[in-house]
């Protein structure tokens, strides 16, 4: 018979109960919402659709904060991965939705993460700020191309999409995303990726491969935005181009910058703070679409560097990261 | 067998002979000094040593291998460290992240297992956390870990960035203007320093230097630029008698007609 750990001895074991105790609520919650209908189905719109921001503005803090370049077409990765993961379901393979969902959101991450290569390989080949220009170009790009192809629906985009992401799986990909970008931050690989963003000269000549490093964060973003893109396009049931434009990049820079630029917390926070604010402006209307560069504007003036601002909570990081009490000082010349 | 063997090294900008001609041989434990004035091209010997630039001449061997044309990393993997003359840390990283961070070339775990935190990564992580706090301890840093880089005392960053670049396993260490802004009080201590990283982890050091008391005191061999040519090279008392060396530095008629000349 296999041996279960005993609660207490994780608890124990990982020193970071918040952690622990909130995958474990989290687990329980996405799970029992749904089956017992706890809350209305508003309400667990608003907490997938939590769910989904937080992957994003993750994804995005991984190039944006953690590594210091600028994005700006992001939701060029979200469209991908929200068309490929939307034909798998409702086009390529209509028999069984509910089996191919999770592989068509993963397909969806891994499509967007090659066209995420490819701009990386593109825009990192020479030094510099070039890294804004080509993603709006790639954005602008994804939308034309999406308009004119008739067989995802061209401007119309696609329709009739079945309803398959849950909050149990939305759960899941938060977890994954926020482990997986975790591990990724505290690697060897994530302190190259933070070197970049501190002194790119310095970085390499203390031997990081820069040009590795910056496609790796680059690719491993791509990928999990395309995941929530596939994930969207499950929730809403509908795509089209116009959705993917520069407002949805924005609304991932607002995000990032609300909560901190390189903080997971931060992104956990931002993404929150600002789908909330976003469905309590609601009754706005159409001026919702001003007050968030305003406050994209506020921020950049009274809180450059967000919520969080390069801070991390304990919880997100790994063991051996946490501080030890520092030995006593040797004699040094 | 000697460590680092430049040959004929030579490098432009537009028109201007930043280096001309540099060649240098060190051993395993030398000390080498690289002085002159302003402008002499001393940073730029840096520069070709560690890839920055690509020589247009010459030829940079270290252990025998050849480093011209290779990238960065790779010629820091090969053994080749340097620091800055304007201090160049990971400002808002620890002092412990930035001394991981320069163990990047001698990472062999992927990336895959980095992403999901599979054993080599693991072990690996945990390799570089014990060998970093080690550095730190041996160079007094072990209770400033966990601070920001940028918000230690001037003195501390400039120790911070040699562990930084030992982190790097090299075999020959380069130090642009260690003891730069420093009093005299504070560069006896510098030179201690040095002569301490080099017993410690037995390695040739080049340096470059303004502070003569530095260079003087703990150099056994300087060798001199001038306008990008090496004018003279030896020991620091026969430097210090050298007629052209005295010439470079404190000008005379002559360099001062054949400047206006040319």
């Amino acid at each position: 018979m296999m041996r279960v750990p005993s609660a207490a001895i994780l608890w124990r074991r990982h020193r970071t109960p918040t952690l622990a105790g909130l995958i474990l609520l989290g687990a329980m919650l996405s799970f029992g919402i749904p089956r017992f209908g706890l809350i209305n189905e508003y309400w667990q719109f608003i907490l997938i659709t939590i769910g989904i921001n937080v992957i994003l503005a993750l994804a995005l803090n991984l190039v944006n904060g953690f590594m210091g370049e600028f994005s700006v077409g992001h939701a060029g990765f979200m469209a991908a991965g929200a068309y490929i993961a939307a034909m798998g379901t409702s086009r390529w393979f209509p028999a069984d939705p509910a089996l191919v969902f999770p592989f068509a959101v993963i397909l969806g991450g891994l499509g967007a993460s090659v066209l995420g290569l490819v701009i990386a390989i593109l825009a990192f080949k020479t030094s510099g700020d070039y890294l804004a220009i080509v993603t709006l170009a790639f954005l602008m790009i994804v939308k034309s191309v999406l308009e004119n192809i008739d067989a995802v629906g061209g401007p119309r985009g696609l329709l009739g999409i079945v309803p398959l992401t849950t909050l149990p799986w939305v759960c899941g990909w938060v977890l994954l995303s926020i482990w997986v970008i975790r591990n990724l931050v505290y690697s060897r690989f994530g302190r190259g990726i933070m070197a970049v963003r501190e002194d790119v000269v310095a970085a390499n000549l203390v031997g990081v491969h820069t040009r590795e490093v910056k496609i790796l964060a680059f690719v491993v973003s791509a990928f999990f935005t395309g995941v929530a893109g596939g994930l969207f396009a499950h929730l809403l049931q509908f795509i089209n181009p116009r959705m993917f434009d520069i407002i949805k990049s924005t609304e991932m820079l607002v995000m990032v910058y609300l909560g901190g630029m390189g903080s997971i917390a931060g992104s956990i926070l931002g993404a929150s703070v600002f789908t909330v604010m976003m469905e309590l402006l609601r009754p706005l209307a159409a001026w919702r679409m001003v007050v968030m560069p305003l406050i994209l504007v506020l921020l950049m003036l009274f809180r450059p560097r967000g919520i969080m601002g390069l801070t991390e909570l304990a919880c997100f990081k790994p063991r051996e990261e946490l501080p030890t009490p520092p030995a006593a000082l040797p004699p040094v010349p | 067998m000697s460590r680092l063997v430049v040959t004929d090294l030579s490098h432009a900008f537009g028109g201007l002979c930043a280096v001309q001609d540099f060649n240098l041989v060190m051993g395993e434990r030398d000390l080498v000094g690289l002085i002159g004035p302003n402008g002499a091209g001393k940073t730029t010997v840096f520069n070709l040593l560690t890839g920055v630039y690509r020589p247009q001449r010459g030829s940079i061997a270290l252990d025998g291998r050849e480093l011209v044309g290779l990238p960065q990393h790779r010629i820091v993997g090969l053994g080749l460290a340097r620091t800055f003359q304007n201090i160049r840390l990971f400002g808002r990283l620890s002092a412990l992240d930035n001394v991981r961070t320069a163990f990047y070339a001698r990472g062999t775990s992927s990336w895959l297992a980095a992403l999901f935190r599979l054993p080599s990564s693991r072990a690996e992580e945990r390799r570089i956390l014990g060998a970093a706090r080690e550095l730190l301890d041996a160079f007094g840093l072990s209770a400033h870990a966990h601070e920001a880089a940028g918000d230690l005392p001037y003195g501390l960053q400039r120790r911070l960035e040699i562990a930084r670049a030992l982190a790097t396993g090299p075999r020959l260490l380069a130090l642009d203007e260690p003891a730069a802004g420093m009093n005299p009080a504070e560069i006896q201590r510098m030179m201690e320093f040095i002569l301490w990283v080099r017993e410690r982890f037995s390695l040739p050091i080049l340096l470059i230097e303004h502070q003569m008391a530095l260079v003087m005191g703990i150099c056994e061999r300087i060798v001199v630029l001038d306008a990008g040519r090496t004018i003279a090279t030896g020991t620091p008392a026969a430097i210090r008698d050298d007629p052209a060396v005295l010439a470079a530095y404190l000008g005379t008629e002559d360099t001062h007609g054949a400047a206006a000349a040319d």
